[in-house]
């Protein structure tokens, strides 16, 4: 019995099937339970006021930008070496997700940045790179409907997708000589001192756990459409 | 032997077109695909051709050469400029003989996208002479195509197998080349094993 | 690989859309900014640098899609690849010859056309030198592009929203190595350098791949 077995869209079906119902409960549970304790039992900030409770949709949705791209490059590196169907499908499940956590990324960063920078929009090296992982996302979402055959389809977008992430990580760093940054360092790290207080600290965990389970149901609930769309076509291919 | 296929199996797109096809092909043969039109020849030529990976064929000494539907002639250089760059890619020096041996002299200097039809397929099957390869690989060489120069093809094809080549070639025409052998594509046809497309095993849930 | 350079050098020239075609139309795009911008020369020295670098990556845009189109719809590039030259090889050779065709005459207009923008004197040694250097960074990343949407009929608009998120840190690091006052130009020359070489040693075998999956 191994971890490849899922990759049989049979069986892949039948499993994600049964744990859907307990994620999508879970993560709603943790997402209601952590935004209500972040926005309605902590403090206000100090500095910021009460406007630092947007950190509780901001920092997990960035961050689940960035994992939703990840997850891409590792089930498209999946499909290029060992072919498994289901791996290309879940990659191109997860675009869209990441497309719209790179959106409201974007947005709740943009209404927190008015208070705090003065400005909606700055050229800050993380703003780009997050505007610049979203043309990414564009681009490989677009070549996706590109293409008819969905086996090459499948092919070309997990090369661009490896190369994308190069390239993408190659600007991520290429913005550091190009402009200066506004944005404070890391918000969450383990082997550095915390920069945020534990009040803040705990109900944004509860959040990014909430999110990231709400993106695996997502994916899943995606890759299942997927999957049966494969189905009915290869019904109608057969009747030809 | 030149040429040694086991049991493959062919898809075009998602679809097998053709399944269990087992052949191996020795130097001086001549095996001809016949088939209705979407029985699978062009594709199974594609295969052979290594345009599509396949494990289940084996190739010795890397001595293909594939001709498709189209020709591969560049109609803004002359006939010698087509003949010379493919004689750089395979790294052979045979192009004057070529040009000489299917009479394409009193064209050379012509642009190649000012020839006929026929003078192009000509061009196309000079590429293959050029290429010193053992086995040629022939989708329909013979499509649209008058009689005479038909004859001219087969000749090539003729010569070339008696110099110890090998051609596996579709086509509709009769063809009178000794030692041919015919290959029915409706006997690797796929019956009722359409069913190993992963996405319609099993049910689901 | 060498006569398939000679080829598509050849084929660029006499078809007349290769030197000429590009050239004129990174001159176009120049001509376009002070018309948008205004003629103010302080103001255009200061954006010199960044439109050169954005007028060279759009003209290099531009051809992108003749590098592996032309092969495709005659039959070429299938007989290329059953020949014995790998696919990567072929698509070094395409690239190369895209180099020369686009980005060698556009390194050498970008000078004249960096006088029109009133380019501080000092940033022209910068120009070239990043343009040389950076330029094959774009060809191959646009090969790359146009091996992925050699299959797509009106590919064009695709290929150009792939390959120009990958232009970026090329565009960011060469445009501010011309930058006037940007601290040590040297260094970032070095990086467009690295992605170039980074470019010229992965990207064919890309290519490859994504030629094989269009081929099948």
């Amino acid at each position: 019995m191994s971890l490849w077995e899922y990759a049989n869209p049979a069986k892949f079906m039948a499993l994600s099937a049964r744990i859907l119902p307990y994620l999508a409960i879970a993560s709603s549970c943790l997402l209601l339970a952590g935004l209500f304790w972040g926005f309605f039992l902590t403090p206000a900030d100090y500095k910021q006021g009460s406007t630092v409770k947007i950190i509780f949709l901001h920092v997990p949705t960035a961050l689940m930008a960035i994992n939703a791209w990840l997850m891409m490059l590792v089930t498209s590196l999946v499909w290029l070496i060992r072919r498994h169907h289901v791996s290309a499908l879940v990659a191109k499940a997860a675009a869209p997700i990441g497309i719209t956590m790179t959106l409201i990324a974007i947005a709740t960063g943009a209404i927190w940045g008015k208070p705090m920078w003065g400005t909606y929009w700055a050229w800050d090296p993380r703003l780009t790179s997050f505007m610049i992982l979203l043309v990414f996302y564009f681009g490989y979402l677009a070549l996706w409907e590109a293409i008819e055959d969905k086996d090459t389809a499948a092919d070309l977008t997990s090369i661009l997708c490896i190369v994308g992430s190069i390239f993408a990580l190659l600007s991520r760093y290429a913005v550091n000589f190009w402009s200066q940054g506004l944005h404070q360092g890391a918000s969450l790290s383990l082997d550095k001192e915390q920069h945020v207080d534990n009040v803040f600290y705990l109900p944004l965990l509860v959040c990014i756990v909430g999110i990231i389970l709400l993106f695996l149901t997502l994916v899943l609930i995606r890759t299942r459409t997927e999957i049966r769309s494969r189905r009915l076509m290869a019904l109608r291919m057969r009747g030809i | 032997m030149l040429l040694n296929v086991n049991n493959l199996n062919c898809r075009r797109g998602p679809k097998l077109v053709i399944a269990n096809v087992s052949m191996s092909v020795s130097a001086g043969e001549c095996i001809i695909l016949r088939g209705p039109n979407g029985s699978g020849k062009t594709t199974l030529l594609r295969y052979l051709a290594g345009l599509c990976d396949s494990a289940d064929i084996k190739t010795y000494d890397n001595s293909i050469a594939y001709s498709g539907h189209l020709d591969g002639v560049k109609s803004t250089l002359t006939v010698r400029e087509n003949l010379n760059f493919w004689a750089g890619i395979y790294a052979t020096n045979s192009m004057n003989k070529v040009i000489e041996k299917l009479n394409l002299e009193y064209l050379s200097n012509n642009l190649a996208g000012e020839l006929s039809a026929g003078q192009k397929r000509r061009l196309g099957l000079a590429r293959m002479l050029i290429s010193n390869a053992k086995v040629w690989l022939m989708d329909e060489p013979t499509a649209s195509l008058d009689k005479s120069t038909s004859a001219l093809i087969f000749e090539a094809i003729n010569s070339h197998c008696k110099n110890d080549g090998a051609a596996i070639i579709s086509t509709h025409i009769d063809l009178d080349i000794p030692k041919s052998r015919v290959l029915n594509m409706e006997d690797f046809a796929v019956k009722g094993k359409d069913d190993d497309d992963p996405f319609l095993k099993g049910s689901y849930q | 690989m060498k006569s398939l350079i000679l080829r598509d050098l050849r084929l660029a020239l006499r078809s007349g859309g290769g030197f000429a075609l590009t050239l004129s139309f990174f001159l176009i795009v120049v001509m376009m900014v002070p018309f948008g911008v205004g003629a103010n020369l302080d103001l255009l020295a200061r954006i010199a640098p960044g439109v050169l670098w954005i007028g060279a990556l759009l003209s290099c845009l531009l051809s992108l899609d003749r590098i592996f189109q032309l092969d495709w719809e005659d039959g070429t590039l299938e007989a290329l690849a059953t020949s014995p030259i790998p696919l990567s090889g072929i698509a070094t050779a395409k690239a190369t010859a895209h180099w020369i065709i686009t980005g060698l005459p556009i390194t050498i207009a970008a000078i004249p056309l960096g006088y029109l923008l009133n380019l501080e004197t000092e940033s022209y040694i910068w120009l070239v030198a990043s343009l040389s250097i950076g330029t094959p960074a774009l060809s191959f990343i646009g090969a790359f592009g146009a091996a992925i949407t050699v299959g797509i009929k009106r590919g064009g608009l695709l290929l150009s929203l792939l390959v120009l998120p990958l232009y970026i840190p090329t565009l960011m690091l060469g445009a501010q190595c011309v930058t006037i006052g940007s601290e040590a130009p040297i260094k970032l020359l070095a990086l467009v350098a690295a992605i170039s070489l980074l470019c010229i040693a992965l990207i064919p075998f890309a290519c490859a791949i994504a030629l094989r999956a269009n081929l099948k």
